[in-house]
């Protein structure tokens, strides 16, 4: 079974792909000829000029401007990926139920993968608690995407290829939570990397699109940099990389150090650490976060899937697969939470003043993913998860409705735009508005008991970071309303700022509206059923030794003062008042406030200047440095001296000895003359002195 | 074991084929058809027999075998052949890639076709021995005579700036290897013989292996290459025709890392030992360096070239770690390699032919019409990245971590590599494959043909296969390479303990 749901969508992605590539292969002509002085290709330029259409759109708009015919057989792609993708979704929900309650944990080894000396690393399937509910998560969310996307990319002509990337994506996903050892991970960690580049990049005649794709790679191998130091570490300390291994072996490293560059660095610590820098580029955590918002670029289901429910939150599902090893690293688990805390703050802030509807929600994600890693800092690993798996229904709801209202208003993206839509989609304002309640944690709904949890498990945690965290969490919890609330006020209330996209608006069809209200169901179903499971008394038996819990963190988050948990509540009413007068009430007071404080508006809006400050200090002086080693390095140091100087040299010293050829008698006598009398000097003053 | 000399049989072949090209005459048409046929039966002939070897081969005997020995020379000096674990796949990649030259130069060469053809048939030859040769003398010729049929088909196919670029090579090249050449006399008076697994089992004065370290380097440095010596490299590639190219980077740069596994390693440990952060140094500077001066290419092929020399950095780091994986790794990073960078440069040949440019800013938007190039580019430009799930992964992870063991700063800074790599690497794919295609002169550039899709789907296959499953060529290496690291430690070792001991 476990088989059968990892594997399914990697058939449906090479069948949509073999059919992408085909029909691909049958509209061009292959051929190793070029006629460069063609007059009659009028099919050609046809298709270049509408080329150029696409290229002219490229920021702010998810757009596609169809020029071209469909692809061949692309609702055969759409069907068997999509139903693929259920049959893994079902299988998946019977595998939490068999998993967390029957106990029925599996690990399936497939075939050997690199061998060499002590490095045994197989292709192998683990299945616990953990990784059922990460299956549960990537399956379901992954079938709706598939099932919207056959509506919402309708009118683009690529689709078997979109379809196939989906599939391929979700296969990676899953190899990377069902994996037994790290270097598997790794395998499904940069491969839905691959995935996610290919998906940023669909459109791939956009330059935004594309430069957005190179961002979130490179950006991410900078993460991956950390993680394959971290693999090293590991198999260097504990001599494998098989999760059993290392937990078993994790203990016995206490004291001891690894010598880095002339420092002695406590040996797990600095493993976690560098494990944990793959964490914060995959989850887009505070410094790693850049390519997140940029991300925004490939079409609205790739947000949803990648960028909000699934490959995102691969960072937290790391950390939480490796707990026995941050169990025992205080000190790593101290970064964690202060990398997380300050993610979920500065995120939120970001947010506030942000115009464009997708980039409000991917604002909004990454700072819940810090809320997440907050989690993970405080050791409460499987409150957390609880956090992953609500927030994967309700933002891949709010994306998806994004998605709604986008094509609803015809690929328009800024809410300076919108305005009033309640009244035309009054679907997609009903599933996201239940999205930002629980976005914002309403009191019933699935975030309200996962992101209370955070706080409190941050509140009662032994993390020198705990009170830093916990103060963060808050404020963030109120930003999150306000930032919530404003997209819904300045998207479906007031008057409508675009008369002829607003007249035009409609319903999405049904292919769209279908997982859109399973997800708005599960938003809020999915808190209260589980809670005991993650955030209560059913911990210890439902996850068992998938999680290394701090040993009496569920305990004490038990017995907390009142006006504690009660905190968040008030913080996510004040959020939701302020943004109610904002926007409803008095709505010249924000363009007031902006223009009383610009500096801070400007810093904001400008995603607190990172990349601007990336760009000087990384693109441009590689750039630099690139070019002064090829021209200067390359060029004149090393050909300069070596192969073109010693050349020119040896040009030089024949040039010259052709010279004191001259011919003339008397230049050979005088040189001959000199010698003899230096050869005498050296007689008399030399050897004959002796 | 073998009834015939089967490895003879391998490495002549080619030459049988370049002789009966050089008997059939003439220039018209049919005569220049009739060598290229006969060149691809022959490289196909080849192919083939060589998989007997594989088929034949003992993996889990580490030394040598298919031995033939003959009197040569002088008392000392034989034709001794014979391949072991870490020679074999080199040979199997050699053959295997010598069809897809062929057939990469089907259409593209026109000028003196049977005279192209006889010189890779030859040069396929002379890299067979190289691997093959069991005695320094037969070695030095094999690896020195490679040099000519090389320095031909880029003086005479290459491009414009061919002959700097054919000189370049030449002088580079043959620099080191006459140091080299002293250094195989020094060892035949240390010694009385050259005979190499005899050479392996005896003990060279710690004198004079730092001698002979020091000009076996110089001369594989120069072929790896290793920075700084690695210049004439962007130079040779961009001016040789593709096939030349192809066999550039997928073979014979790997003599140079064979040496050092043949040579360095087993017969001068200490001096290994000692030298070893020069390497690691060497190799680090070289990764980041060449990747950062990649990062800036306006060429297509200076590109790959230069990354042609980051990778082959993570190979001398893997080598001289020292360690199982480290070991095995490099030998797989060659292979990978030369798999990889073959396929990337028949992938800028199959645009050359088209456009006759290879400047990256005359592309661009090619996807839109050809799809199927578009695919296979990407599966080698992310094989080129070290993406899991393609060859590439695999040599980059197991050097790496096989040096890691060893110095740490070395894998700290190689793995920044992985970062560049991924900036070079998928810029150039935007800039040619992506975007809009605008360009009047690729209005009507047409797709893979039928002969192009024969020589790249086997090698996507490959690098795919040897992505999740890499055991076939790790298992062939694995007991020759283990003897390899073993006998090294154990001299390390042994010279450890008798400094501690006074």
């Amino acid at each position: 079974m476990v088989q059968a749901i990892v594997f399914l969508p990697l058939l449906g992605a090479i069948l949509a792909g073999l059919i992408a590539i085909f029909g691909a292969h049958a509209r061009n002509l292959s051929g190793d000829t070029v006629e460069h002085h063609d007059d009659g290709h009028g099919a050609d330029t046809h298709a270049s000029a509408a080329h150029d259409d696409h290229g002219h759109d490229d920021h702010g708009h998810d757009d596609h401007h169809v020029s071209e015919p469909p692809a061949a057989g692309s609702r055969a792609a759409e069907l068997i990926t999509t139903g693929l993708l259920m049959i893994s979704a079902a299988l998946s929900w019977v595998t939490l139920v068999d998993v967390g309650f029957m106990h029925h944990d599996a690990r399936i080894a497939l075939f050997p993968w690199i061998n060499s000396g002590d490095l045994q690393v197989a292709w192998s399937l683990r299945v616990d608690t953990l990784t059922a509910v990460m299956l549960v998560v990537v399956n379901t969310v992954s079938a709706l995407v598939h099932l919207y996307s056959i509506g919402y990319m309708d009118e683009d002509p690529h689709r078997p290829r979109f379809f196939a990337y989906l599939s391929l994506f979700t296969f990676a996903m899953l190899m990377l939570v069902t994996s037994d050892n790290l270097v598997q991970m790794f395998f499904g960690w940069e491969g839905v990397g691959l995935a996610s580049y290919l998906l940023i990049g669909f459109w791939y005649q956009k330059p935004s699109a594309n430069a957005a794709a190179i961002k979130a790679f490179v950006v991410n191998r900078v993460g991956d940099f950390g993680f394959a130091l971290g693999i090293f570490a590991v198999f260097m300390l504990l001599k494998s990389t098989d999760f059993e291994t290392i937990f078993a072996g994790a203990p016995g490293l206490a004291g001891k150090t690894i010598d880095v560059f002339g420092w002695h660095a406590d040996a797990l610590t600095l493993t976690c650490l560098l494990l944990f820098m793959g964490a914060m580029g995959k989850s887009a955590q505070f410094l790693l976060h850049t390519w997140l918002p940029d991300a925004m670029e490939g079409p609205t289901p790739v947000s949803a899937l990648i960028h909000a429910a699934t490959m995102v939150t691969a960072g937290v599902f790391m950390v939480a697969r490796l707990s026995p090893l941050f169990e025992l690293a205080p000190n790593a688990q101290a970064v964690v939470m202060f990398f997380g805390a300050t993610t979920a703050f500065f995120a939120a802030t970001i947010g506030l003043v942000q115009n464009d509807i997708k980039r409000i929600v991917a604002y909004s994600t990454c700072s819940q993913l810090g809320y997440m890693f907050v989690a993970m800092g405080a050791g409460a690993y499987s409150v957390g998860i609880f956090h992953l798996f609500t927030h994967a229904f309700f933002k891949a709801l709010l994306f998806l409705g994004s998605g709604s209202v986008i094509y609803a208003m015809h690929h328009e993206q800024d809410i300076r735009n919108m305005g009033g839509l309640k009244d035309r989609i009054p679907f997609t304002y009903i599933v996201m508005v239940i999205g930002t309640l629980a976005l914002t944690g309403f009191p019933l709904t699935a975030g309200y008991f996962s992101k209370d949890a955070i706080i409190e498990s941050a509140f009662v945690s032994h993390n020198p970071f705990a009170m830093y965290g916990f103060l963060m969490t808050v404020v963030a919890a109120g930003l999150t309303s306000f930032y919530s609330w404003r997209l819904i006020f300045k998207t479906f209330h007031g008057e409508p700022h675009d008369q002829e996209h607003y007249e035009a608006a409609h319903e999405a069809p049904l292919w769209m509206l279908v997982p859109i209200g399973v997800l708005a169901a599960g938003s809020i179903l999915a808190g209260f059923p589980f809670k005991e499971l993650f955030a209560g008394h059913g911990v210890a038996e439902f996850f068992r030794e998938s999680l290394k819990m701090h040993p009496h963190i569920i305990e004490e988050m038990h017995h907390i003062p009142a006006w504690i948990a009660y905190l968040p509540t008030v913080m996510m009413v004040v959020g939701a008042y302020i943004s109610y007068v904002f926007y409803i009430r008095r709505p010249y007071l924000p363009v007031e406030l902006a223009s009383q404080h610009p500096m801070l508006y400007q810093f904001l809006l400008n995603k607190w200047y990172f990349d601007e400050l990336y760009d000087l200090i990384f693109v441009r002086p590689a750039k630099w440095i690139g070019h002064f080693l090829w021209k200067k390095g390359d060029g004149y140091v090393i050909d300069g001296f070596g192969p073109d100087g010693i050349s020119a040299r040896v040009l030089d010293v024949t040039r010259n000895v052709v010279k004191i050829q001259t011919g003339y008698l008397y230049h050979y006598a005088f040189a001959m003359l000199i010698g003899v009398a230096g050869l005498i000097t050296w007689f008399m003053f030399g050897l004959g002195g002796q | 074991m073998t009834t015939w000399p089967i490895l003879s049989v391998v490495t002549f072949l080619p030459l049988f084929g370049a002789l009966v090209i050089y008997i059939s005459r003439g220039d018209d048409e049919a005569a220049r058809s009739n060598s290229r046929w006969i060149a691809l039966w022959t490289t196909l002939v080849t192919f083939a027999v060589s998989l007997i070897l594989v088929w034949r081969f003992d993996a889990t005997n580490p030394d040598f075998q298919f031995i033939e020995k003959a009197s040569w020379l002088a008392s000392g000096i034989t034709y001794h052949m014979g391949v072991d674990g870490i020679s074999l796949p080199f040979v199997i990649l050699t053959t295997a890639l010598m069809p897809f030259c062929i057939i990469a130069s089907w259409k593209s060469v026109t000028m003196r076709v049977r005279e192209y053809m006889m010189a890779f048939l030859l040069l396929e030859t002379l890299m067979i021995g190289t691997f093959s040769a069991l005695d320094l003398v037969l070695f030095y010729l094999f690896f020195e005579g490679g040099l000519i049929p090389m320095f031909l088909i880029i003086g005479v196919w290459g491009g414009p700036r061919r002959v700097y670029a054919s000189f370049k090579f030449f002088l580079y090249t043959l620099l080191g290897s006459v140091l080299m050449l002293l250094a195989i006399m020094a060892l035949y008076w240390n010694a009385g013989t050259t005979d190499i697994p005899t050479l392996m089992h005896t003990a060279v004065p710690r004198s004079l292996q730092t001698w002979a370290w020091l000009a076996f380097f110089a001369s594989f440095a120069v072929k790896m290459p290793m920075w700084p010596v690695h210049t004439w490299l962007p130079d040779a590639h961009v001016e040789a025709p593709t096939a030349g190219s192809v066999i550039l980077a997928a073979i014979l740069l790997k003599m140079g890392g064979y040496g050092f596994l043949r040579f360095s390693l087993p017969m001068f440990p200490l001096a290994s030992h000692d030298f070893a952060w020069i390497i690691f140094s060497l190799s680090a500077i070289a990764i980041i360096y060449t990747s950062l001066v990649a990062l800036m290419q306006e060429d297509i092929k200076k590109l790959i070239a230069y990354s042609s020399v980051a990778h082959m950095g993570f190979v001398t780091m893997g080598i001289f770690a020292g360690t199982t994986q480290g070991v095995a790794g490099g030998v797989f990073q060659m292979i990978s390699h030369g798999i990889v960078s073959g396929a990337l440069f028949l992938c800028v040949g199959i645009v050359y032919d088209r456009m006759h440019t290879r400047e990256i800013a005359a592309y661009g938007g090619l996807v839109n019409r050809m799809p199927l190039y578009a695919l296979v580019f990407m599966v080698f430009t992310m094989a080129n990245v070290g993406l899991p799930g393609t060859s590439g992964f695999v040599g980059e992870f197991m050097t790496l971590l096989g040096t890691f063991k060893v110095s740490i700063p070395t894998a700290t800074f190689a793995t920044l590599g992985v970062i560049l790599s991924a900036g070079y690497a998928l810029w150039l794919y935007r800039k040619v494959v992506f975007g809009t295609l605008t360009k009047p002169a690729l209005a009507s550039i047409k797709d893979l043909t039928f002969r192009e899709g024969l020589m790249l789907f086997p090698l996507v296959f490959l690098t795919i296969l040897f992505g999740i499953y890499p055991k076939p060529v790790l298992d062939m290496s694995a007991a020759s390479v283990q003897q390899l690291v073993n006998n090294y430690n154990t001299a390390v070792t042994a010279v450890k303990a008798a400094a501690l001991i006074q």
